[in-house]
Formats: structure tokens, C-alpha cells, sequence
């Protein structure tokens, strides 16, 4: 009877006394829905256009911020740091699309899913060797964005905006809205959903699917890199960072593994939820700390009704 | 030459459905049975024993239990970890318990919780597949490990939150605890690997093993040919946990001695996943080669690189840096086998065997 | 081809492993294994930690030529904070003579207990590790010098009872959800009764490290009076600036001797400024024995560490966890009269050190830490922590030493040592004269 009152009384009744937690959770899960959805975003780009599940993506936000930050240490301007980081992010496209990528057409999925696993081992003991392991701040004055706070007064408490945080998931939108048009209006981006929908119909008219693969992840590098100082500026730049990107996995589930719109409506369900949840059932009754299987829970359960996700395209199986 | 298998006939059913119908083969596993039993243990040193083979073995036997999953029945599990994590806790449980009882039991009934909780968690799988099926594998794993960490219960309420492995007899030898001797730890591991690898080849090849088969193959078609997709990838599940939770079981009690959350998180899901791939999948002798390969190599260069690299070279390497250097070199192995070899070291394997079948001619 | 090759060299190694024998070193020279870990997630404390502890050690072979006339070997095994690396690293160094282990992660601690008394190494877990090990008649060759997480709990929350009173407040507990976070959590429940505060606790996952938004959130809930924070790694600059978003009062957030060190701080820098946090080792560069090491072995090109290095937080606590080896060797040298020494001798010598104020001006450490001497029954010492804070970009000292309560502690330890001894058959311990 207790329990049940916790699970549905208590709750509603918090969010009623505090309205300005309530409100603050919404907007924390809205920011950190938004980074969900632009790692998911890295995903999708790649899964879309190659078949790849790329499982490298997390270790590519860790590696495009370490990259930055490395090379700003040396003394190059943040604005400059950024463009070679950006190189840095293209070679390591051609790189693995060249070596990785191109000998393993034709490969079963968990081939090509292993071979990422690879790639990030690679990196991660790569990015330690060069950059040391030891966590880095964000150089985010540098690079211009906001610091500071805005409050907004609501029935007697406080909602604080992070100007940060504001910063971040109009960056986030204007990214994702960016890239949905470039894969929508351009030449190349009718050639990357020719490729997406049948490898061979796209290499008989002529589109090559070297330069698709390495414009492709290129591009989510580049999500990558975004993501990464976002991300960073939160807190700093080390390799416990990655774990996060595994987050974009239920996105990915809830959203479809091949649907842009759906990496952005599940990162936002899964930043709500998660937050929602944490702080009015999962800490209450559970104890706290719910935050790191919530998101995989909800994915499952949801998987259950619609295996292929909110956006996802249906599957017809024949013999 | 070597592998000529003319001259050997089979004169009935029996012989000729035999695990090794060759003469060659039979003798390869007596002798691989001898030297492990019988020379390792007396020639091995204790770090040779217990940070190579004892883990190498252990590894082996979750890489099994992942292969009747992935290998054998097609559906990927990053939930290795967890499941590990589940014979462990539970073997601790029966042991605290019943402290009189052969620890050999307990490490053998965990497996049977492991199993429990894998059907659980596999009952998804009925309707999810591929990279879903991944992510609903993670949630278990995370799920597991959350619950591991906040059910006290599990690890005795003790204020580390660890579970710390008591001292236990079996047939009146020291088997657990560190008063227990390497090659005590290193026989009883090996003998539970061997009877499991044993127990295993003959399930795969059985029905049951048949039907994971046919529904990896293609499960819409296996189904219309009457194999039950709910039995057949439950009892995978079923199995396959049952390995991996007495591989867990094992890890802890006769390996580590004592195990946080931490000893079954994801990396662990992963590493056992590549051990199955890089062996081959839907191979029991790649689980051995992929468990080879990936724990012991690393061992191997971080011990040997450092002094390789002072006395061959004007520079010096350290401790951290050669294992950075180990981490890289499994990297580009897995990229450079999975785009030379997709099949795994047990496909090499067999390549080896019909070259030397043939040696010294080409054809 | 290719493959087989490599399959080849594998094989070839793993046979040649086999028969490798371990380098066998003479007579007097002092080997000491240093588990260290310069990668993995926590390499931004390890890699410090591991340079202090080696640095020091060079210095007194630079210096004095070793200890007592016997030279120093020290080698380093990566670990990265990882409990089967590390069993894996005690493996290969145990044959060597290893004098003791200095694991500096609470689960290779947990692992290494039980095998101590086996093969006669003791385990010097500096400030963290099993609490409970602190009884030294329950844990013979188990030390957590110079004090248990519950020692400094307990001088945490007398701190907090000397700056505005403790009754009545309410205290969060902000903690990284492993056995290191927990282990206070007894304390807690015990002390909050006879103190008069209350406490709730706020887990952080550790996948969760650098996204704690909904942690936070239930702070702001909570509205604690004062937050401590149990925090490694990554978590400990997040959970600052999550701090300073909810504009919770920086001087009432206090960090564990876990939680402060430079490397958490930096990238946080002027939002930080007021944070607290416990701490045993002298910050800075201004004491004999660390001018020493900077001569000797920084300027000398001896060490992996920068100059700037020397003087942080993590850096002099690995330094000080070479000043209480290097003590105890001595103690063991006066002892049995030998140069080269056991892990037995270790044992003693670890039991019998003295570094009382003048043992520590002599050693060049004056003002640096609490006296810490070693004894057959209470193996953490109860040694007093300090309060040190953040000025936005550096630390300092800002509290006297305080002591632990002892009374407190005490009764706990032993009832933790007797239950972890109970659930142990044939467990050894040892009477104290």
C-alpha cells in the first residue's frame, strides 16, 4: 500500500510542491536528450549509408574533444584547433574507410560491428599514448561559448538556465537541422540515401561508395567532435566519457536504427525519462542511481511492441 | 601426410558419427588432454598457472557458453558479464550457506541460477533480432550490475560491497582461498572446462543442437519445418548462461579470490565477444584459440615488451605504455583477421589440416 | 602465411613464458613492485600517484644510495585500475622478493588480503582499501596507514560540527557507487543518531561519472545543509560543476583525500573556488625532502613526472606512501641487523616504524603530515587529516590537524574485522604483547 502510494501519489505530489524542480528536471532532460540524440545521430548517419554499427562513435566524441584540446595545449588558436581537428576527424574517415571499411564489403553485420569494436580499441590506446590519460578541461572560453546562468522565478523557487547549456542544444538543432538538409537537397545527400536503400542499384549509376562511406563518417565525426566539446564542457575530457555514448544505443532502438527524426524523439524520451524518473521514482523507491539502465530498460519493454522502433522501416521476411 | 586419413574405415554408424572420426584428431586431443593434465601442472610456474592458464581456461568456458548463443543459435548477447556475475554471486550465496558442502557442487549449481536468469532475459529474443536483440542484451547486463551493486544481500552486506571468497575443500584438498595451491586452482579449472567442452560437443551435435543451428540459418524456415523457435532459443539462452554462470563462478572462487561489480561490467561482455569471433564462431576449438589470443598475448607483450625494447633499442618503454601498445596491436588484430580470416582461427585451423593432409604435394 | 606466423610467434611465446625464469636480484637490494595505473579511467590520479612513489625512491638512491645501504628496485606494473590486471601483475612480481604491495585501488586491495599472509607480503593500502583492516590483530599483514575511510568520515563530520554546528543539519552523501563509495555508509548510520544530523545519500553510477544532471536534481530536492562527496575520477569535477549549476555553497561541499587533488580541480578552475576536501599530505613544494627530489631526480631527467608535477596533491601522496615504505624498511634493516630484507621483515618493520615529528624533520617533511607511527594492534594509525580548499587555482591548507574519533571508529572496525574473519576459515591473526 505504501509502495503503491510511492509509485502513485507521492511523485505527483512532489512535482505539484516543487514546481520549479519540475521544471528544471524537464529542461535538464531536454539538454541532455538533445546530446543523446546528436550521438545517436553519429549512428544513424553511419548505419544508414554503410549497413555499419559503428560501436566506435563513443570513442570518436572522446577522441575529436581529445584531438582539440591536444592541440590547443600546443599553442594554436581554439578557431584553428578546431579546422585541423576537423582534418584530423576526415583522415581518420579515409583511414578507416580505406583499411576497415572497403575490405570488408559484403561482410555479415557482426563482421563489420567486430571490426568497429577493433577501432575502438585502437583509439582508445591511441588517444592514451598521444594524449595521455590523465582528464583535460574543455577549452570552452576559448572557443566562445557561454558561461554563466539565467534564473526564471517560478512558485517560489528557481529554474536555472545554463547559458551553457542553451548554447548547447541550439548548437545540437542547428547541427542536426543542418544535416538533414544536406543529406535532403544535395547532390551528394540523394546519392547517400541511394547507397542507403541498395548498395549495388547505387554502384550501377555510378555513385562511388568509397567517397559516400568517407563523406559519411566524416560527418560523424564531425557529430562527433560537437559532441564531444558539448559534452566536455559539462565536465572535462577523459575516457569515462565514452560510456556515455553507449546511452545512444536505446535512442537508437526507440528511434530506429535507420530514422534521423527518430534519433531525435528518442534522445528526447530518453533525456525526460531518465531524468523524470530518477528523480521522482527511481531514487525514492530504488534507492537512486537508475540513470545508468533506465534507458536500456525502457528500450526493451518498448522493443517488445514495436521491434522495429518508432521510425524504423518494417521488416518482410521471406524464405 | 600427416592428416592422411586413407586406410581408416568406418564399419558401422557408431565410429562413423564419432566426435573424431580421424585417428590423427583422437591422438591430438589425448595428447593436448596429457600435457595439460599431467605436464603443465608440474613444469608450469605459478604465474604461468595462475595468470595464464587459470584465466585462459576461464575465459575459455564463458567464450563457450557466448558460442552456443551467437555461434550456434545467432543471437548476439553483450550480456556475457552480467551473467558471469549471476553464477559468481549465487555460488557465494550456496557456499556462505552451506560452508560444508564441496565447493565443486556450488560452482556447478550456480550455473543453474545464471541459467534462470538468462531465460529471462532471452525471452525478448522471440521477438527481437540482430542489433536490437544487442541493446536488449545491454540492458540486462546493465540492469545486472546495477542490481549487483544495490541488493547487499548478494555480497553478504559487506561494507566494501565485494564478495570475498572464503576457504573451501573439495575431496579434502584446499580448493578455494588462497591457501589453495595453483595447481590444485589450475587442475580444477581445467578438469570443469574439459567435462564442459565435453558436454557441449555432444549437445551441439545432438537435436537440440541441430535445431539452435537451423534457427540461426534462417528461423521463419526452421519454424515452418517444426522446430520451436520458443524452445530452441530459450534453451540456448538456458545453456548458454549455464556456461557463462559457472564460468563466472569459477572466475571469482579459483582465479581472483575476490570480485567487485566491476570483475563482470560490460568490457568483460565484450572481450568475451571477441574471443568467440576471433576463434570462430560456431567453433568449440575457436573458443580455446579466441581465449588464447586475446588474454594471453597481452600478457605476453606486456611482459616481454619492455625488457624487448630496452635491450634491442636505444629507448625505453614503460609498464603503461606497453600496455597501451598491447591494447593497439589486439585493435588492428581484430580489424586485420575479421578482413583476412571472417571465419575465425578455427577456420585457419582447418586449413592448416587439409594442407598437412596433403603436404608435401599442393593437391 | 602472415597467419601462421603469427600463430607461431604466439605459441612460440606462450612455451617460452613457461620456462621464463624470474630475474633473480642480490642479496641486499630492496624490491618494490609499484601497481600503478597511467591509463584507464582514473589515470588522471594514478599516473601522479605512481611518479611521487617512484620519485621518491630515486631520490634515496640518488641521495643516500638506497636505504640503509641496500639500492632500491623498483618496478612498475600497469594495472589500469583493473582487478585482473593487477592479480595478474602481483603474480608476476611476487617471486622477486617483493617487500610489500601498494595497490592503490580498493579492489585489488580486497584481492591481495587474503593472499598476504600466504605468501608473507604485506598489503599497505594507503587511505583506502578494507577499512576493517585497520585491526591489526584480525589483519596481520593488512595496513591502511595512516588512516581508515571511516577515521576520516568521522573527522569530516567533526569539521563540519566545529564550522556551524552539526545538529539538526541535514548532510548529503554524494558517492561513486563501488565498495570504495560505500564503505562510509556505516559510519554515517551510526554517527548520525549521536550527533543529531541526518543524511541521505546521492549514488552516482560509475557509467554515470560525467553525467550526474539527475543526481543533482535530487540534491536540489534534498536541499542538504552540507554535501561530502565520495567521488574518483571523472566524478569529482562533474559533480563540482553540477555543484556550482544548482548554486550549492562551494565552502560547504567537502570533498574525501579521494576527491581533491589537482587533477580534479583544474579543469573545474575558478567555478570551483571554496570547494573543501580531506587531505593527509602536505600540499607544495616547501619541504626539504621535495627540494631533494627536484635536485636529484626532476631536474636530473629521472623522473615521468614535469616539474610543475611535484608539490600536487596526488603527487606528494604517493610520495608519502614511499616516506612510510621506506620507514618501515628501516625499521626492518634495525631490526634483524640485515640489509636485504623479507616480506616478513616488511611485516615487522611496518608494525614498528616510528615518524614522529622529529623523524620527520629529519626526513625533510616537517609540517607535512600528522606523526604516524606503526604498531602491532592498530595498523591505520588513526592518523589526523586537514582540510585543504580550492582558491580557484590551487589548494590550501586552511583547517588544523584533526583527529579521528577514535571511540567511534574503533568499536566499528572490529566488529567489521570480526565478521569478515568469521566468514574466513583458517583465517590467521595475531595476538599483541
Amino acid at each position: 500500500m505504501e509502495l503503491l502510494s510511492k509509485i502513485f501519489i507521492e511523485p505527483f505530489e512532489t512535482m505539484y510542491a516543487l514546481p520549479d524542480l519540475f521544471l528544471q528536471a524537464l529542461w535538464e532532460g531536454f539538454v541532455s536528450g538533445t546530446l543523446y540524440s546528436l550521438i545517436a545521430l553519429g549512428f544513424v548517419l553511419i548505419f544508414k549509408a554503410s549497413g555499419v554499427f559503428n560501436f566506435a562513435q563513443g570513442i570518436m566524441v572522446v577522441f575529436a574533444a581529445l584531438v582539440l584540446v591536444g592541440i590547443h595545449a600546443l599553442g594554436v588558436p581554439a578557431y584553428i584547433a578546431v579546422l585541423l581537428t576537423l582534418g584530423v576527424m576526415a583522415l581518420l574517415a579515409m583511414t578507416v574507410v580505406r583499411f576497415v571499411m572497403k575490405p570488408l564489403v559484403n561482410q555479415p553485420d557482426i563482421i563489420l560491428f567486430m571490426s568497429t569494436i577493433g577501432i575502438t580499441f585502437i583509439l582508445i590506446a591511441g588517444g592514451q599514448l598521444i594524449f595521455g590519460g590523465e582528464p583535460k578541461a574543455m577549452i570552452t572560453t576559448e572557443l566562445g561559448l557561454p558561461t554563466g546562468s539565467s534564473d526564471w522565478e517560478v512558485g517560489g523557487g528557481l529554474v536555472i538556465f545554463q547559458h551553457i547549456d542553451i548554447a548547447a542544444a541550439i548548437i545540437a538543432a542547428l547541427l542536426i537541422a543542418g544535416l538533414a538538409l544536406f543529406f535532403n537537397k544535395t547532390k551528394t545527400g540523394r546519392a547517400l540515401r541511394a547507397v542507403a536503400d541498395d548498395h549495388q542499384a547505387a554502384l550501377s549509376v555510378g555513385i562511388s561508395l568509397e567517397r559516400i562511406w568517407v563523406i559519411v563518417w566524416f560527418a560523424a565525426g564531425v557529430v562527433a567532435l560537437t559532441a564531444g566539446i558539448l559534452w566536455a564542457a559539462k565536465s572535462d575530457v577523459s575516457f569515462a566519457l565514452q560510456v556515455i555514448a553507449l546511452k545512444a544505443l536505446p535512442v537508437l532502438v526507440l528511434g530506429g536504427f535507420t530514422s534521423i527524426p527518430g534519433a531525435i524523439i528518442g534522445g528526447l524520451i530518453i533525456g525526460f525519462g531518465e531524468k523524470l524518473f530518477d528523480l521522482y521514482w527511481g531514487s525514492p523507491i530504488l534507492g537512486g542511481g537508475t540513470e545508468s539502465w533506465f534507458a536500456f530498460i525502457i528500450a526493451l519493454i518498448f522493443l517488445l511492441y514495436r521491434p522495429e522502433g518508432l521510425f524504423g522501416e518494417k521488416h518482410i521476411e521471406r524464405i | 601426410m600427416f592428416y592422411r586419413e586413407t586406410g581408416q574405415f568406418k564399419a558401422s554408424y557408431k565410429t562413423d558419427s564419432a566426435k573424431f572420426p580421424i585417428f590423427q584428431d583422437k591422438l591430438f586431443i589425448w595428447f593436448y588432454i596429457i600435457i595439460g593434465f599431467l605436464v603443465i601442472p608440474f613444469f608450469g610456474s605459478e604465474f604461468f598457472l595462475g595468470a595464464i592458464m587459470i584465466p585462459f581456461l576461464v575465459f575459455t568456458l564463458a567464450s563457450i557458453g557466448l558460442n552456443i548463443l551467437t555461434g550456434y543459435t545467432g543471437q548476439i548477447s553483450l550480456g556475457t558479464g552480467a551473467f558471469m556475475g549471476v553464477g559468481a554471486y549465487a555460488c557465494y550465496k550456496l557456499t556462505l550457506a552451506f560452508p560444508d558442502v564441496n565447493i565443486l557442487i556450488f560452482i556447478f549449481v550456480s550455473g543453474f541460477f545464471s541459467a534462470i536468469v538468462g531465460v529471462f532475459f532471452g525471452l525478448p529474443s522471440l521477438r527481437i533480432k540482430g542489433f536490437y536483440l544487442v541493446v536488449t542484451t545491454l540492458a540486462a547486463q546493465f540492469f545486472l550490475e546495477w542490481a549487483f551493486i544495490r541488493i547487499p544481500w548478494l555480497y553478504n552486506y559487506n561494507d566494501s560491497g565485494a564478495i570475498e571468497v572464503p576457504q573451501r575443500e573439495a575431496f579434502g584438498v584446499i580448493v578455494t582461498g588462497a591457501q589453495a595451491s595453483a595447481e590444485v586452482r589450475y587442475l580444477v579449472v581445467l578438469a570443469v572446462v574439459v567435462i564442459m567442452t565435453w558436454f557441449a560437443s555432444n549437445l551441439i551435435s545432438g537435436r537440440i543442437g541441430r535445431q539452435w543451428m537451423m534457427i540461426r540459418d534462417m528461423d521463419i524456415a526452421a519454424e515452418l519445418m517444426g522446430v520451436r523457435p520458443l524452445y530452441a532459443k530459450l534453451s540456448a539462452f538456458a545453456v548458454s548462461s549455464f556456461y557463462c554462470g559457472v564460468a563466472g563462478a569459477l572466475m571469482v572462487f579459483l582465479w581472483l579470490g575476490a570480485a567487485e561489480v566491476e570483475s563482470f561490467d560490460y568490457n568483460h561482455s565484450f572481450e568475451i565477444l571477441f574471443m568467440v569471433i576471433l576463434g570462430g564462431l560456431g567453433s568449440l576449438l575457436g573458443c580455446f584459440l579466441g581465449a588464447a589470443v586475446i588474454w594471453i598475448l597481452p600478457v605476453i607483450i606486456r611482459d616481454w615488451l619492455p625488457p624487448l625494447v630496452d635491450a634491442l633499442t636505444p629507448f625505453t618503454i614503460t609498464s603503461s605504455a606497453a600496455d597501451l601498445v598491447s591494447d593497439i596491436i589486439i585493435g588492428v588484430m581484430i580489424v586485420v583477421f575479421l578482413i583476412m580470416e571472417p571465419l575465425g582461427l578455427a577456420r585457419l585451423w582447418s586449413i592448416i589440416k587439409q594442407k598437412l593432409r596433403v603436404w608435401p604435394f599442393p593437391y | 602465411m602472415l597467419k601462421n606466423m603469427i600463430i607461431g610467434a604466439a605459441a612460440f611465446a606462450v612455451a617460452g613464458s613457461v620456462f621464463a625464469s624470474t630475474p633473480s636480484f642480490a642479496e641486499d637490494t630492496l624490491y618494490i613492485p609499484s601497481l600503478s595505473y597511467r591509463t584507464g579511467p582514473f589515470a588522471g590520479a594514478g599516473t601522479p600517484i605512481a611518479n611521487g612513489f617512484a620519485d621518491y625512491f630515486t631520490m634515496l638512491n640518488e641521495r643516500d644510495g638506497g636505504i640503509g645501504g641496500a639500492k632500491i628496485v623498483l618496478e612498475e606494473c600497469e594495472t589500469a585500475y583493473n582487478a585482473q590486471k593487477g592479480v595478474e601483475c602481483y603474480e608476476a612480481t611476487k617471486g622477486n622478493g617483493a617487500l610489500a604491495y601498494n595497490p592503490y585501488s580498493t579492489g585489488i586491495t580486497l584481492q591481495l588480503i587474503p593472499k598476504a599472509p600466504v605468501d608473507k607480503i604485506p598489503v599497505l593500502s594507503m587511505g583506502y582499501g578494507l577499512s576493517a583492516a585497520a585491526v591489526g590483530e584480525k589483519f596481520p599483514w593488512t595496513f591502511n596507514y595512516p588512516a581508515s575511510y571511516w577515521s576520516q568520515m568521522s573527522s569530516i563530520l567533526q569539521y563540519i560540527d566545529a564550522n556551524g554546528g552539526i545538529k539538526g543539519k541535514k548532510i548529503g552523501f554524494i558517492y561513486l557507487d563501488v565498495g570504495y563509495g560505500k564503505e562510509p555508509i556505516p559510519l554515517l548510520e551510526k554517527l548520525a543518531p549521536e550527533m543529531g544530523f541526518e543524511w541521505v545519500g546521492f549514488p552516482v553510477g560509475v557509467k554515470e561519472m560525467q553525467a550526474q544532471g539527475a543526481t543533482w536534481l535530487n540534491v536540489r530536492k534534498e536541499r542538504p545543509d552540507w554535501m561530502i562527496a565520495w567521488s574518483f575520477g571523472a566524478m569529482t569535477p562533474t559533480a563540482i560543476k553540477e555543484a556550482a549549476k544548482i548554486r550549492f555553497p562551494m565552502d560547504k561541499f567537502i570533498g574525501n583525500w579521494w576527491s581533491g587533488a589537482h587533477a580534479d580541480l583544474e579543469p573545474v578552475g575558478a567555478p570551483g573556488k571554496g570547494y573543501k576536501a580531506a587531505n593527509f599530505s602536505g600540499v607544495g613544494v616547501d619541504f626539504p625532502a621535495l627540494q631533494d627530489v627536484i635536485k636529484h631526480v626532476v631536474d636530473a631527467g629521472k623522473s615521468q613526472a614535469e616539474k610543475d608535477d611535484v608539490g600536487k596533491v596526488n603527487y606528494n601522496r604517493g610520495l608519502f606512501n614511499a616516506v612510510i615504505m621506506a620507514e618501515a624498511v628501516r625499521a626492518a634493516q634495525k631490526a634483524t641487523g640485515k640489509k636485504g630484507i623479507t616480506g616478513e621483515d616488511m611485516r615487522l618493520g611496518l608494525e614498528t616504524f616510528v615518524l614522529d615529528e622529529a623523524r620527520l624533520k629529519e626526513v625533510g617533511l616537517e609540517g607535512f603530515t600528522a606523526p604516524i607511527s606503526g604498531s602491532c594492534k592498530d595498523h591505520e594509525g588513526s592518523g589526523s587529516i586537514f582540510i585543504q580548499q580550492w582558491d580557484g587555482s590551487n589548494w590550501g591548507r586552511i583547517s588544523d590537524l584533526i583527529p579521528p574519533m577514535t571511540e567511534v571508529v574503533k568499536p566499528l572496525l572490529a566488529d567489521a574485522a570480526d565478521k569478515y574473519v568469521s566468514e574466513q576459515s583458517g583465517w590467521q591473526t595475531q595476538t599483541c604483547g
